[in-house]
């Protein structure tokens, strides 16, 4: 073994992020001190990161199975059949602790990074969506975080040439500190044409394919796996640098070396790098791997084996290949003008062994590196909860002018325009986008058949820090609600579940129940998890985020052209407001921007009222029978109605009346699951009271749309009366102001 | 008629357009690889959006000296048809195939949004099917569009009817509140004085089909085959 490198001792293996019992579990397995380089393989895949330690007993509980399952979580992604031959490959992934750091590689390299983990499952990535938050709006801090995390996405996804066409932004000063940064990509592949990270087949040769490697990145996925403190920015080395361009090149010669059947398995290099690839790939299928890390394609000198191990430079690939068609592998990526050098071989056994220049600097079996700790920590319900909970809002003082509060909240950064942010990314490359951002899902046809996709992702990180069970189940169901709206009928889920450090018992209760609420919800809904990805440790000098589950949902259209948005259509269309009338404003976007103040409870969810209105609406949207389709969410049935109004290209007025019954700002901005506000034409009216009767759910006319105003009634008192023009501007400004 | 459309390391709206001359328009069309250097059978050679090579220098400063490009300017000579869209035209301006050049949007942000554009040149093959002051919608997606030439050439586009669109408001008024770009001129497309090489910064195959962004952009297609079905005098000069 080389002596250049340091000796491994136990102050070593805690440096390197790994804890004592730990390293003796490593010792007494390996029967003897670690080198270096293997101290470096644990490190990095013994992590939170890649090992999912703290959460894997709690995952457990998701439902991961169903009819239209291809693929479940486990491999570079998730994968779903579709119909007419095509599967739909998703995932959702955080790249928070590299974008606090530097947000404009952090969120490029997220795009980047999710991008390979759907094109190594022979994919053509179709949409990107960006679920984002960050701290208060006024601090100058979030307005150059948001600049940089959303130039970044820009850059990456746009110069590699995959339309962005949805997620949300939201801000809460508990993002301050720690702000997330998720990304969702999906992908179309033919379902017989999936390809998997698997090494199998000892004797075949193992390629590198891609980027050269370099020493940025190395120890991301353990400095993903600790709190930040207030020497944050040191961090930055490890931050990797993304290459858009050589992605697009990977990307094509990717498929096209699949095309040619030589391919026998190929994983993305993401966290840990080489390191995971070659550990994960022989551990999925049973066999060792055996790799000479001089023939690593390197673009620094002098790189140790523990760099050329851990380095996370982006745009990677390790990919197996059958033996005797090594030619036609090299041929399509130097046409490509890429590396693809062999740099070993599959074995037999089950050991990783690592060279350089042909002595062993490594030699581990690789179940070990892949079965890292299962931890079960104690959880406990934090003490503060129920304080918060016992608030009641309609203590504080009724707003004297409704119309003013409306236009209030369609100010809030949360709720207003996103257009400063969308109009930033291409939203059209592959000419499959039917529904741009800023309807409640983005609708992509699937070309070559009458199918479209229906995508959205969701997740309020105020309803799951009041009642974490609760208000994850309401993620999923307000994910699945927006592609119902849109015509969707919801396939499958993934989940990017962003909290802060699983050592802490009240933050690891908040996980467990966040994972029963979106099991609970998933069951309810026939929906399963098929990827995701747990980001612990979004904490900053002890200041944990927001519980914050993101949840990705993609739905199928059978017929592309059946389909609604949530802007209302011209004057004349009947409103009709559809879910239970149980809403609450604690933890409203309300609550929050009158008072700054985040308590109280929930609005009851009730899971089967909530299939039955979802099923409800795609059948009335799928017969054609609404002009408009709108979830209500943040500030309620009055911010939905407004949103009708003023989201579309023309403004369209509406006269509505809600019943009264309590005070006016809990009827009109109150939140509560399961609701869905409609328009229909007159002359179609009553097909749609039949529909809705057969669907036996509780629903009632409001109103009907026209004019240049919104009118809304509480029992016969108007409350709101505002120009919709008025109401736009304060919609399209709300956003901008605070971040341009 | 025979479309090439050219696929350099970095395109992107290659698979776009061909999928619009195939399965919207029904013409024969195949990819072109930018080290080709035979383009003789094709009659309208397509330049799409991406980022060429990266676009790490400026754009389309790399594939403006490729050897595709090259070949181009033996098939312009010849009398070929060339339609560079998005990337397309800086490559055109790169390679001198057009004149003025392309920068930095005015905002230094990219910009992907619907435009209008109001059509100023009937005279080309490409256009000759629409109305002077005609009013087309289509989208922009570019972070590199301002387009910029001196004094001396703005006055020689100007003379010889050289500016093919501009960006204008929903109404056809050319207006600063319109340009999304900072364009000199409000200018989004240009053509040489043979009317042969048309270089545009929107994207007409986003713009071909009614359930994908309208079909103002089908227009122009519609055009160039009306051009060559009916007389071929763009082929022969």
């Amino acid at each position: 073994m080389r002596g250049a490198e340091p000796k491994v001792t136990l102050d070593l293996a805690l440096e390197a992020g790994l804890t004592a019992e730990e390293y003796d579990r490593i010792l007494s397995r390996l029967r003897r001190e670690p080198t270096y380089a293997e101290l470096g393989l644990f490190s990095a895949l013994w992590s939170e990161h890649c090992a999912y330690k703290h959460s894997r007993v709690f995952l457990s509980r998701l439902p991961q199975s169903g009819p239209h399952v291809l693929q479940g979580p486990g491999e570079n992604a998730g994968a779903v059949d579709i119909g007419d031959g095509w599967a739909v490959v998703f995932k959702i992934e955080s790249h928070n602790h590299p974008s606090y750091i530097e947000p404009f590689q952090g969120a490029a390299t997220g795009v980047g990074g999710i991008l390979r983990d759907i094109f190594t499952m022979g994919a053509r990535p179709i949409a990107i969506l960006d679920s984002l938050r960050f701290g208060d709006p006024d601090d100058p801090k979030t307005r150059a975080l948001v600049n940089g995390v959303v130039s970044g996405i820009s850059w990456y996804g746009n110069c590699f040439g995959c339309p962005t066409v949805g997620g949300e932004i939201a801000f809460a000063p508990d993002y301050a500190g720690n702000p997330l940064v998720n990304v969702m990509c999906v992908g179309l592949v033919r379902a017989d044409q999936i390809f998997r990270a698997r090494a199998e087949g000892p004797g075949n040769p193992v390629f590198y394919v891609g980027n050269k490697t370099g020493r940025d990145g190395i120890h991301g996925a353990t400095m993903a796996s600790a709190t930040f403190d207030e020497h944050a920015e040191e961090r930055r080395p490890t931050v990797q640098v993304g290459d858009p361009f050589t992605e697009k090149l990977l990307l094509e010669a990717c498929l096209e070396v699949m095309r040619t059947g030589a391919v026998v398995g190929i994983q993305d290099m993401g966290a840990a790098g080489l390191a995971c690839c070659t550990s994960e790939m022989p551990a999925r299928s049973g066999t060792g791997m055996d790799v000479e890390l001089s023939r690593v394609p390197q673009r620094e000198t002098g790189m140790t084996p523990y760099e050329i191990l851990l380095s996370e430079s982006q745009e990677r690939m390790l990919l197996v290949a059958a033996r005797g068609r090594e030619e036609e592998v090299r041929r399509v990526f130097a046409r490509w003008e890429l590396d693809a050098v062999e740099i070993g071989r599959v074995t037999e056994g089950s050991e990783l062994t690592a060279r350089l220049h042909g002595e062993v600097v490594a030699r581990v079996p690789v179940e070990l590196l892949a079965e890292a700790p299962k931890y079960r920590k104690p959880t406990a319900e934090p003490a503060w909860l129920a304080e918060r909970r016992a608030f009641d809002p309609l203590t504080l003082p009724e707003p004297s002018d409704y119309t003013a509060a409306l236009a209030e909240l369609l100010a809030s950064p949360t709720i207003a325009s996103k257009e400063w942010a969308f109009r930033q990314y291409d939203q059209q490359v592959g000419i499959n986008t039917l529904v741009l951002p800023g309807s409640d899902a983005a609708v992509l046809r699937v070309k070559g058949t009458r199918r479209a996709l229906a995508v959205s992702t969701d997740g309020n990180g105020r309803q799951v820090f009041l009642d974490p069970r609760q208000g994850a189940a309401m993620a999923v169901c307000e994910a699945a609600r927006n592609v119902s709206c849109s015509g969707g009928d919801p396939r499958g889920v993934t989940d990017c579940l962003n909290f802060g450090s699983p050592e802490r018992p009240e933050i690891l209760w908040q996980f467990a129940e966040a994972i029963e609420g979106i099991a609970m919800a998933c069951r309810a809904l026939d929906l399963p998890v098929v990827g995701g990805n747990v980001s612990f440790y979004n904490e900053t000098s002890g200041r944990a985020v927001l519980p914050t589950p993101v949840i990705g949902v993609v739905g199928v259209l059978e017929e592309s052209g059946r389909r609604a948005t949530q802007w209302f259509k011209g004057a004349g269309h009947r409103v009709a407001l559809l879910g239970p009338d149980s809403v609450s404003l604690g933890g409203s976007e309300y609550l929050w921007v009158r008072q700054g103040k985040l308590a109280g409870r929930l609005a009851p969810l009730d899971l089967e009222t909530e299939g039955r209105v979802q099923r409800a609406v795609r059948a009335a949207v799928s017969a054609g029978l609404c002009t408009a389709a709108h979830d209500c969410s943040e500030g309620g049935v009055a911010v939905a109605l407004a949103e009708g109004c003023v989201t579309g290209r023309e403004l369209v007025g509406c006269e509505a009346t809600v019943p009264a019954g309590g005070r006016a700002d809990l009827t009109l901005f109150g939140e509560g699951p399961s609701r869905v506000v409609v328009t229909v034409e007159a002359a179609r009216a009553r097909e749609f009271e039949a529909l809705m009767a057969e669907s036996a759910i509780p629903w009632r006319w409001i109103g009907a749309t026209g004019g240049e105003r919104l009118v809304i009634r509480v029992g016969s008192a108007v409350v709101i009366d505002a120009d919709t023009s008025q109401l736009e501007a304060a919609w399209r400004t709300g956003f901008e102001r605070h971040v341009a | 008629m025979r479309f090439g459309v050219v696929v350099f390391p970095g395109t992107w709206s290659d698979c776009d357009f061909h999928y619009v001359i195939s399965e919207v328009l029904h013409q024969p069309v195949r990819y072109v690889w930018h080290r080709e250097r035979t383009l003789n059978e094709l009659d309208c050679v397509i330049l799409p959006g991406g980022f060429s090579y990266g676009d790490y220098l400026r754009a389309g400063a790399v594939a403006g000296r490729s050897p595709v490009v090259e070949a181009l300017r033996e098939f312009v000579a010849g009398g070929g048809l060339v339609l560079g869209s998005c990337n397309g035209f800086q490559i055109l301006c790169e390679a001198g195939l057009l004149p003025g050049v392309l920068t930095r949007n005015e905002c230094l942000q990219y910009r992907c949004q619907s435009s209008h554009l109001v059509v100023e040149n009937v005279d080309t093959p490409f256009t000759r099917g629409l109305r002077a002051g005609q009013v087309l919608t289509m989208p922009i997606s570019h972070g590199e569009g301002k387009y910029y030439a001196d004094a001396e050439t703005l006055a020689r586009l100007k003379q010889q009817n050289l500016v093919v669109f501009r960006y204008a408001d929903a109404d056809g008024r050319i207006t600063k509140a319109s340009n999304p770009n900072g364009s000199l001129d409000n200018i989004a497309g240009v053509v040489n004085p043979e009317g042969t090489v048309l270089g545009l910064m929107p994207h007409p195959e986003r713009a071909s089909e009614s359930a994908i962004g309208g079909t103002d952009g089908l227009l122009m297609f519609q055009s160039l085959l009306g051009s060559l079905v009916e007389d071929g005098s763009f082929l022969k000069r």
